[in-house]
């Protein structure tokens, strides 16, 4: 009996184990690589090929200004998107979970078809789309900070994001709005509420778990988003902190995995902390997502 | 406030949820809706509440058709069978809510929540939030919730059907007191018969959409107008019957299927020239005798505190009556019936219409 319950409890710890091992071989070779000159293996070497050449010399490019300066760039592309992403998502999401009118369903099921539509598909039409906008006097590249929301900005490129996160967002926030009883909402109603006012101080305080989940969703999307700014912030001043990665790639000089690992785990440090203290929220999200059947 | 619903409808699709409704509801009466779950009564209080829109017909308040008036501008307080309280909300921003959104002075919410929260004895949870708080209190914070904007209408939806059977009774008088002292004109939504016949002062019964009596209490158990009325109010719920009428000298009798026959008094003709009718009769107006009466078997008894419920049978047929506990009755015994003639309903087997009031 003793045995039987060890066994079955030790099991499930022991296959997850296995399973996860790449990828905890992955972050600790980074971590250990970011230490040394070279390493081989997990082994960090000295010219000598014995253990040793540890260094902190990967570190730094910290000194240099442009990490900072896309980091601060990469901030405002994940708040911008996470803002942006929740705002849309919240009020979509409850007409269509709340109100009926002509084409809810085929809003519906057209968002859950974009969903499954790879963004790297529409890189090409959206290039043409931002070009577009950058056309427009001050709105394409006019405003401070995010530059603009035309082609090569920071406003374009959240513009891009947030859309390609609607979907997503959307079929969320309405499966945390089905799930709040009708009868709140017609109270506030009745008790004198206008639809608005019942939205902003009733709903959204029933829904907070899912917009936490959205929010820290979201903002991990946009802190670790590659392919949108790399393709639509062509100047290096521009760019996020995924793309500086992806500089020191593609540089004709020999590849400097120490620095390259230390700047991978620069980007990732942030997300790990965050995701430490947020994943009850980030439960809920998968949670509440199940709910989101029309 | 006088309410008066005019033929309203309302369709769900194809489906009418409520179909022709006409009510007239007087200046501070209470109207309980009855009827089975699924028959449109809710619909109705939400088409007065003015969260749906009628596909037909007028909602009149006084003299105003408020149709198309938003739910704020009706003046009416709702209580909801699930309380509907406000959840991230403390029992105090509960009852301040309506009064916030009325932009009253804020010393004035102040003592006005607390003067409704002492009149419903909730006055010393002002603090907590609508979690804490047991289904009882919180029914309680609901109906302040809907009170204290004196409202010139209360609605009510089936709000004692999550509590206890004790807590209900206690409820049901506190609810039929304050709306007396008041005077607020109130709908209320049920479908428990015995919460219709003790609060309200007329009853709306409705069946599939359909309005199916609308009257007093008294009168809704004594002269149901319909087979579905006579079916529904009452409990024990009353004996129904084939019977075939047949005169002789003047005297009409109900024959039973088994042969045994009654007389039909002249006070309860039946209106109708048909021969196999329907006749209903009450439990309580059923008694063992010693005497002359229809013959039947016990099957068994079951006891109800007050009176014993027994249920015989003769022949094919199944009768329940009321019995005095103290009248030792056991299953299988033989028991004579004797029938409260006086109280004999007649109706129509095709129409399901009263053959006696209508």
């Amino acid at each position: 009996m003793k045995i039987k319950t060890f066994f079955s409890k030790s099991f499930p710890i022991v296959l997850l184990t296995v399973l996860t091992l790449p990828i905890i071989l992955g972050f600790l070779w980074i971590l250990i690589s970011t230490f040394s000159t070279r390493a081989y293996g997990l082994l960090p070497v000295g010219p000598d090929g014995k253990f040793g050449g540890l260094t902190l010399n990967n570190w730094q490019f910290l000194s240099d200004k442009a990490i900072w300066y896309v980091t601060l760039n990469t901030f405002i592309l994940a708040t911008g998107l996470t803002i942006g992403v929740v705002a849309v998502s919240a009020m979509a999401g409850y007409s269509l979970s709340r109100i009926k009118f002509p084409g809810r369903k085929g809003i519906l099921s057209l968002s859950l078809v974009l969903h499954a539509f790879p963004s790297a598909t529409l890189i090409i039409a959206i290039y043409f789309v931002l070009r577009w906008i950058s056309k427009i006097p001050i709105l394409g590249n006019g405003i401070p900070l995010l530059g603009g929301f035309g082609y090569n900005t920071l406003g374009g490129v959240i513009l891009v994001s947030i859309a390609l996160q609607l979907p997503l967002g959307i079929w969320l926030m309405k499966g945390f709005f089905d799930s709040v009883s009708w009868d709140i909402e017609r109270a506030s109603l009745i008790d004198g509420s206008s639809r608005f006012r019942t939205f902003r101080e009733i709903m959204i305080p029933q829904i907070k778990p899912g917009i936490a989940a959205l929010s820290i969703f979201s903002f991990i999307q946009g802190w670790s988003s590659f392919i949108i700014p790399y393709s639509f912030m062509t100047s290096a001043s521009k760019a996020t902190v995924g793309t500086y990665l992806n500089n020191l790639l593609t540089e004709s000089a020999p590849v400097n995995y120490g620095e390259l690992a230390a700047v991978g785990l620069f980007q990732l440090l942030p997300v790990l902390v965050f995701y430490i203290f947020t994943q009850k929220y980030l439960l809920s999200i998968f949670a509440g997502g199940v709910k989101g059947t029309s | 406030m006088k309410i008066k619903l005019d033929n309203l409808t309302k369709h769900f699709g194809k489906v009418a949820a409520v179909n022709d409704l006409t009510l007239d509801i007087k200046d501070g009466e209470f109207v309980a809706l009855l009827g089975p779950s699924g028959c449109g009564k809710t619909t109705t209080m939400l088409m007065i509440a003015g969260i749906y829109k009628p596909t037909k017909g007028q909602i009149i308040f006084e003299d105003n058709i408020v149709n198309q008036w938003a739910p704020k501008d009706r003046h009416i307080g709702m209580v909801f069978q699930s309380y509907a309280l406000y959840p991230h909300m403390t029992v105090y921003q509960n009852l301040a809510y309506p009064l916030i959104l009325k932009k009253r002075p804020k010393e004035e919410i102040k003592i006005e929540s607390q003067k409704v929260a002492d009149l419903l004895g909730i006055g010393h949870l002002m603090d907590r939030k609508p979690g804490q708080l047991s289904g009882g209190q919180q029914q309680r914070v609901a109906l302040g919730r809907a009170l204290i904007k004196k409202p010139q209408v209360l609605l009510f939806d089936e709000p004692l059907s999550n509590l206890d059977a004790r807590l209900r009774i206690t409820m049901r008088s506190m609810i039929k007191k304050l709306q007396k002292d008041l005077g607020i004109t109130s709908i209320y939504v049920t479908h428990d018969q015995v919460e219709a016949m003790t609060m309200a002062d007329r009853i709306a019964v409705m069946k599939d959409g359909v309005l199916q009596a609308f009257t007093d209490p008294e009168d809704l158990h004594d002269r149901p107008r319909t087979l579905f009325v006579a079916q529904f109010v009452g409990n024990p719920p009353m004996n129904l019957f084939d019977v075939e009428l047949k005169e002789q000298d003047g005297i009409l009798s109900a024959i039973f299927g088994s042969g045994a026959s009654i007389q039909i008094p002249n006070e309860r003709r039946p209106k109708t020239s048909k021969k196999i009718i329907k006749m209903g009769i009450r439990p309580q107006d059923i008694h063992s005798t010693n005497g002359t009466g229809l013959e039947s078997v016990i099957s068994f008894v079951e006891p109800m505190g007050r009176d014993n419920l027994i249920v015989t049978s003769m022949g094919e047929l199944d009768i329940h009556f009321l019995e005095d506990p103290g009248i030792k009755l056991n299953a299988d015994d033989k028991v004579k019936l004797k029938f409260d003639l006086n109280t004999l309903q007649f109706f129509d087997k095709e129409t399901e219409l009263s053959l006696l009031w209508t």
